[in-house]
């Protein structure tokens, strides 16, 4: 896998959608977590209170 | 009996229990279609007898910008189901398509001028294709600015809707600029007439790679549309309590919600 002088564009196209797309999915994975126990947390208060 | 499935596969509760089940799936699916993807443009695609190894670039610039079209189209008909229908789940996938669209979109102008500047000469031009889609990025950003300045998640849902619809005049723009205008991108040359012109070699990866990401896409959209289903449901969840709270104080019996509509978008 010798690309030559063209190592550095290939190398950084890849590289730069590889962290886009992984900050997209550990931004999503961790934003979930939060809303789902945010919401977990608040039914639990709800249930407490009834 | 098709309206009665629609129906039952966009109820918000129905929707959380049926893309629970099917995401584990999904990204599995994707992470294999993704790395069998990357195996066939590094070690099975040929480099190109004219741009040489430069074209294995175009197996995520070329996905990246029929994804960063395609969200914004699937964007596009959700405005619709919400000015028309007002359909809460269409207000949320809208919602959550939004960052998805603009981060393949960003991809593609990255990688295009990455491509652009051994081939070209030059990281940016001021061309059909590159500033329409640039144009696209920016609508991108407009709408997820906008959905952030608006506090009311109806009126934020409309307002979003408008500009999305508005917005959508630029998607024959960025697919037919190559045609109208003379440009330095070069023509269509996978959806043409008379077929494509792309050797079948390096065509079948290429195709490989759309599939894999449009997966990987569709994968982070069940996701981010989950969680705003619950976003949602939390802060129904505290406006109750700041209202029960707020009646408390006054010594008022507590307000009840069943008794007032829901704003669009809440109602999950």
């Amino acid at each position: 896998m010798d690309f030559g002088p063209y190592a550095s564009f290939i190398g950084g196209a890849y590289g730069f959608a590889a962290l886009v797309l992984g900050a997209l999915i550990v931004n999503g994975w961790r934003d979930g977590r939060a809303q789902r126990r945010a919401l977990a947390a608040l039914q639990d208060e709800r249930g407490e209170q009834a | 009996m098709w309206t009665a499935l629609w129906n039952r596969l966009a109820h918000p509760g129905h929707f959380l229990r049926w893309s629970g089940t099917a995401l584990p799936w999904l990204a599995a699916a994707s992470a294999l279609l993704v790395a069998a993807g990357l195996y066939l443009t590094f070690f099975v695609v040929p480099p190109d007898y004219q741009q040489g190894d430069t074209v294995r670039i175009m197996y995520v610039h070329v996905p990246a910008a029929i994804l960063g079209m395609g969200f914004y189209g699937a964007m596009t008909l959700s405005a619709i189901g919400t000015l028309v229908w007002r359909h809460p789940l269409a207000d949320v996938s809208q919602r959550a398509a939004a960052p998805i669209g603009a981060a393949f979109t960003l991809i593609c102008l990255v990688t295009g001028s990455l491509w652009g500047k051994p081939m070209w000469g030059t990281y940016w031009v001021w061309d059909a294709r590159l500033t329409s889609m640039l144009v696209l990025f920016l609508i991108y950003c407009g709408i997820i600015a906008l959905w952030r300045t608006i506090e009311d998640p109806s009126r934020a849902a409309r307002a979003v809707s408008i500009l999305t619809l508005v917005g959508a005049v630029n998607l024959p723009i960025i697919k037919f600029s190559v045609n109208w205008w003379s440009t330095l991108h070069q023509p269509a040359s996978i959806l043409r007439m008379g077929g494509s012109s792309i050797d079948a070699s390096m065509l079948y990866p290429l195709l490989e790679m759309v599939l894999a990401l449009t997966l990987l896409g569709v994968t982070l959209h069940l996701q981010a549309m989950r969680t705003e289903i619950y976003r949602r449901r939390v802060r129904t969840l505290l406006i109750r309590q700041a209202e029960r709270l707020d009646a408390g104080a006054q010594g008022l019996a507590p307000v009840t919600r069943a008794a007032a509509p829901l704003p669009m978008g809440q109602a999950i």
